[in-house]
């Protein structure tokens, strides 16, 4: 009886050949799209580690509520990956329509590997209206997730740089350069960790130190060429193998994520931290997360930035809804709430002097928080490596530092 | 309806077993053709094994959990041998019950807290013992062999094993056969280990065997816990298929065909081992050692079980703390200030989460009960066990890990348009729920005295009138226990909660650990105290019913 029930499911399996690739291109008005949209609910799909966010995103549904009629639910996520892959298994299951998420939060890796295999809607994003407020060309990462292209697939929500942040009560002068870093741990043993790769932190001070490492920085655009990346990572190797046995527990074990990394600085283990976020310090001090003699910085010659994104499945039942909930979050009542750092601290991706005074009035007014950097203080933005770059390092770090110990 | 009761159980539990199955082993074959895996070959194996640290990973695995649930066993054993009736037992078999109920996440959370070199232990004794101004930077937590997973695991699971050996002792006449070890000179312990112990283990059996393929496959507490270069293979598993690049679920889904191997090992390394116990116990018990010397032994089991009850408990506290507390840095010894803000943030969210959760819960359990209550009964009026196919269905669930097993049982009920439903999270927490019921009840069921029932039938009695009057009355215990535990397993599961309730159905574990992602120890705390507070009030209940049913009639 169990052979026979498995040859069954087996045979479904086999069934679900992908039926092509999934997207197809927005084409009708807005105003259809507006109009269709009203006495939808949105499922939305996002991370729901932080409170304020959260919050913030019940504000929004209640001014869409409001505005286009739309019911907004967060489904809150511990990793996007879970939607992921929840929008393959209905794909595996042949379910092309009505499916179960409706927007999702999005970038880098997990938007490359929805796009490759075909499991967003749109093209769309240029439809909508509020996208031509956006900084296209002075934030040319709301265009290019992680080097790829987004082709009108997902709508730029909110900017994030690389911002480190140290405890001022262990260290007077932060070291400001690659080297510098290395001299302090030397000189500090057991005061300085980071995230294990892949997780996405992890991974992404690699990339930092590599941009700081490398000679020609222009090459890390590039798809990986795997015999070119070992010459032009060396450095980074000879880096690590330098840094590691005087990191925190002498690199034997590392901190899951950036949340495991933040409790380590308030718990007194180590002097520094860092995050995508660079409004995070000043939210987390003021939960008492983080003692106050925290501050954040940034690395000489920039740190690595990208954006973080709204991207509608395929599949999603309320695809008119969300299109709608994204282009709203894109507005700029929107984006000024979301940058104020009593509410979120979340960079704005619009061209602010583009705006009405209005609107640039409010941003101007808005408060930084006590350990926040101006947008001009955070520096030049480095591009993110092309993702290819991104497996092939978390592998390289695994090889020489997971195994064989 | 009792005939039908195998047949029904295992309608319930093939579909999904089998789909989790097809979508965990297919993949591992490097079939999945939504991802372009259109052929079936060995290659995705050969890509596992060249994973970094592959077997160190594997060999974590099997030693932690053939380590954790064997120290559990000892303590366990040791403890009731040691203490049978004295009122320190007593005071700890009504402690324990809530143990039972903590969720993985929060003992191992707590504990993290507690040992760590920052952790409460250090704060409380610095700096005017230690000299430390700073936490020091020591390996304790995480550390490379497994050893504080283990003892976190060791410290979920004897909770378990002791209700366990409880209801098991429940229907034996221990008090008798002691009284006659004594009266032939034995000392209590030995006595108890020599004559009583031979009787109960047979029903400790299959839970000991969940034990392990629980401990063996463990992610959350692993993820706090256990090393990390490399990790246990469990987690590396959940990793891979959440990898962002979604051809590393090929390797996951390899790696989760590894991983139920390793349990399975686990079980058959246990099983050996039993036999080996048998081996050197029979000389030991024959030659007659009335136990002159167990004093020591008395006193060290005594000690151990109340060092890990204290590490437990101190654990939890640690967190009650947490959850109320505002900056708290090292190493004050408690926090400088009290904030509630913790226990402000719910809000509304947290009654419907509650609601959801308590509903879920009943329905799993009470389905999952009737069906395994009628199994039990049928094979005790046929007088015939269900064939090792049916052994295999209960098993497999707890066996293939929940990351891989679930996509197919997701594909299942998309298939179906059950998924995002009330229903579909009940019937994906009845998969989990059933077999943990089954594998709490049937040790005791099975060796329940039919003469009880042969006395009733010829009073003229109806098998059903027997089954209500007498079986269940005298078995009220294992039944509330496994009622219990099968709620505390349903209020603990998060993946099947979301995948099968498309993240519509909000219970306070999915609440909890999405929440908990944030890092923030105050958030993991008050979520954590939530979910042991319900299967509490679970525990409490079953523990009032079973007193009440249990009366004589």
């Amino acid at each position: 009886m169990i052979l026979w029930r498995t040859a069954f499911v087996l045979l479904l399996f086999a069934l679900a050949l992908p039926a092509g690739r999934g997207q197809s291109a927005e084409t009708r008005p807005w105003d259809e799209i507006v109009a269709a949209a009203e006495g939808q609910t949105v499922h939305f799909n996002a991370w729901g580690g932080d409170a304020r966010i959260n919050a913030y995103i019940v504000w929004a549904g209640e001014r869409l509520k409001a505005l286009y009629g739309i019911d907004l639910v967060q489904v809150k996520l511990s990793d996007t990956g879970d939607a992921v892959s929840r929008v393959l298994a209905e794909k595996t299951a042949g379910r092309d329509s009505g499916g179960s998420i409706d927007l999702i939060w999005i970038n880098g890796e997990n938007f490359a590997a929805m796009k490759a295999n075909g499991l967003l809607h749109g093209p769309w994003v240029a439809t909508a209206p509020n996208f031509a407020l956006v900084d296209v060309a002075g934030k040319p990462t709301t265009v290019t997730d992680f080097s790829v292209p987004t082709d009108g697939l997902e709508a730029p929500w909110g900017m994030a740089q690389f911002t480190m942040m140290v405890d001022t009560a262990y260290v007077d002068a932060p070291p400001r350069t690659a080297a510098a870093l290395l001299d302090w741990v030397q000189a500090n043993p057991g005061r300085f960790t980071y995230p294990q790769p892949p997780d996405f932190l992890g991974t992404t001070f690699l990339k930092q130190l590599l941009a700081m490492r490398v000679a020609t920085p222009a090459v890390l655009a590039d798809p990986l060429d795997e015999a070119a990346a070992r010459s032009v990572t060396a450095p980074l190797w000879a880096y690590l193998d330098t840094l590691h046995p005087h990191l925190w527990r002498d690199g034997r074990s590392f901190p899951k994520d950036a949340g495991a990394l933040r409790r380590l600085l308030g718990d007194g283990e180590i002097s520094f931290a860092f995050d995508f976020n660079p409004a995070r310090a000043s939210a987390a001090i003021e939960a008492g997360e983080l003692p106050d003699t925290v501050r954040t910085y940034v690395f000489d010659g920039g740190t690595i930035g990208n954006t973080h994104f709204l991207a509608v499945p395929f599949n999603a039942a309320a695809k008119e809804g969300a299109m709608v909930v994204a282009d709203f979050l894109m507005s700029a009542e929107a984006q000024i709430r979301k940058q104020d750092p009593r509410v979120w601290g979340d960079f704005t991706v619009l061209d602010v002097a583009g705006l009405p005074a209005a609107d640039r009035k409010a941003f101007a007014a808005l408060p930084l928080g006590v350990a926040t950097l101006s947008p001009e203080e955070l520096g030049p933005v480095l591009p993110e490596p092309h993702p290819s770059w991104v497996a092939w390092l978390e592998a390289e770090w695994e090889r020489r530092y997971v195994a064989g110990r | 309806m009792i005939r039908l009761a195998p047949v029904l159980a295992v309608l319930v539990m093939i579909g999904p077993v089998a789909a989790g199955l097809v979508g965990t082993v297919l993949p591992a074959l490097g079939w999945l053709p939504v991802l372009g895996g259109d052929t079936v070959s060995l290659d995705t194996f050969r890509a596992l094994r060249a994973e970094p640290g592959l077997w160190t990973s594997a060999w974590l695995s099997l030693s932690v959990g053939l380590g954790s649930t064997a120290a559990a066993f000892c303590l366990t054993v040791g403890f009731t041998a040691a203490a049978q009736d004295t009122r320190m037992f007593r005071a700890a078999s009504r402690l324990i019950s809530p143990l039972l109920s903590v969720p993985h996440v929060t003992l191992a959370i707590g504990l993290a807290f507690l040992m760590a070199p920052s952790g409460w232990a250090a704060r409380l004794l610095s700096p005017w013992a230690t000299g430390w101004e700073r936490p020091p930077d020591l390996l304790i937590v995480q550390d490379p062999h497994g050893l504080s997973l283990a003892l976190g695991l060791m410290l979920k699971e004897t909770p378990f094993l002791f209700v366990m050996l409880l209801a098991g002792l429940d229907s034996l006449p221990a008090r008798r056969i002691l009284a006659t070890t004594r009266s032939l000179g034995y000392r209590p312990m030995t006595g108890w280990l020599k004559a009583v112990l031979p009787q109960v283990y047979p029903r400790l059996r299959l839970p000991i065997f969940a034990v392990l393929a629980f401990a063996t496959s463990t992610v959350d507490m692993a993820i706090l816990l256990g090393p990390t270069t490399p990790a246990p293979l469990a987690v590396r598993v959940v990793q891979w298929m959440g990898d962002p690049d979604l051809t590393r679920r090929f390797v996951g889904s390899a790696g989760a065909v590894l991983q139920a191997g390793i349990a399975l090992a686990a079980i058959a390394l246990w099983v050996a081992a039993e036999r080996l116990v048998i081996v050197l116990g029979r000389p030991w018990i024959r030659a007659g050692g009335r136990g002159r010397g167990e004093g020591v032994w008395r006193a060290l089991t005594v000690t151990a079980m109340g060092a890990a009850g204290a590490m437990a408990a101190l654990s939890l506290l640690s967190l009650a703390v947490w959850s109320v507390a505002g900056p708290w840095r090292f190493p004050d010894a408690l926090p400088a200030a009290v904030s509630v803000q913790g226990w402000m943030r719910g809000g509304a969210d947290l009654v419907s989460a509650a609601g959801a959760t308590v509903t879920v819960a009943l329905a799993a359990t009470a389905l999952a009960l009737a069906l395994v209550v009628a199994c039990l009964e049928r094979e005790t009026r046929l007088g015939a066990r269900p064939g090792r196919a049916v052994d295999w269905l209960l098993y497999t669930p707890l066996i293939v890990p929940q990351v891989a097993f679930l996509f197919g049982v997701q594909v299942l009920l998309i298939l179906g348009h059950l998924d995002g439903g009330w229903l579909a999270v009940v019937w994906s927490h009845l998969v989990f729920v059933l077999p943990y019921v089954f594998l709490s009840l049937a040790g005791a069921w099975r060796r329940f005295d039919a003469r009880y029932i042969a006395v009733a039938r010829s009073l003229g009695r109806s098998p059903t009138a027997v089954l209500f009057s007498v079986t269940l009355p005298m078995l009220a215990r294992p039944v509330a226990t496994a009622a219990a535990i099968g709620a505390a397993v349903s209020v603990a599961l998060y993946l099947p909660t979301l995948f099968a309730g498309a993240g519509r159905i909000e219970t306070l574990t999915t609440e909890a650990v999405a929440r908990a992602s944030s890092g923030d120890r105050r958030v993991i705390a008050t979520y954590g105290l939530l979910q042991i507070a319900l299967p509490l009030a679970g525990f409490s209940l079953a523990g009032l019913a079973a007193r009440r049913f249990s009366r004589p009639r």
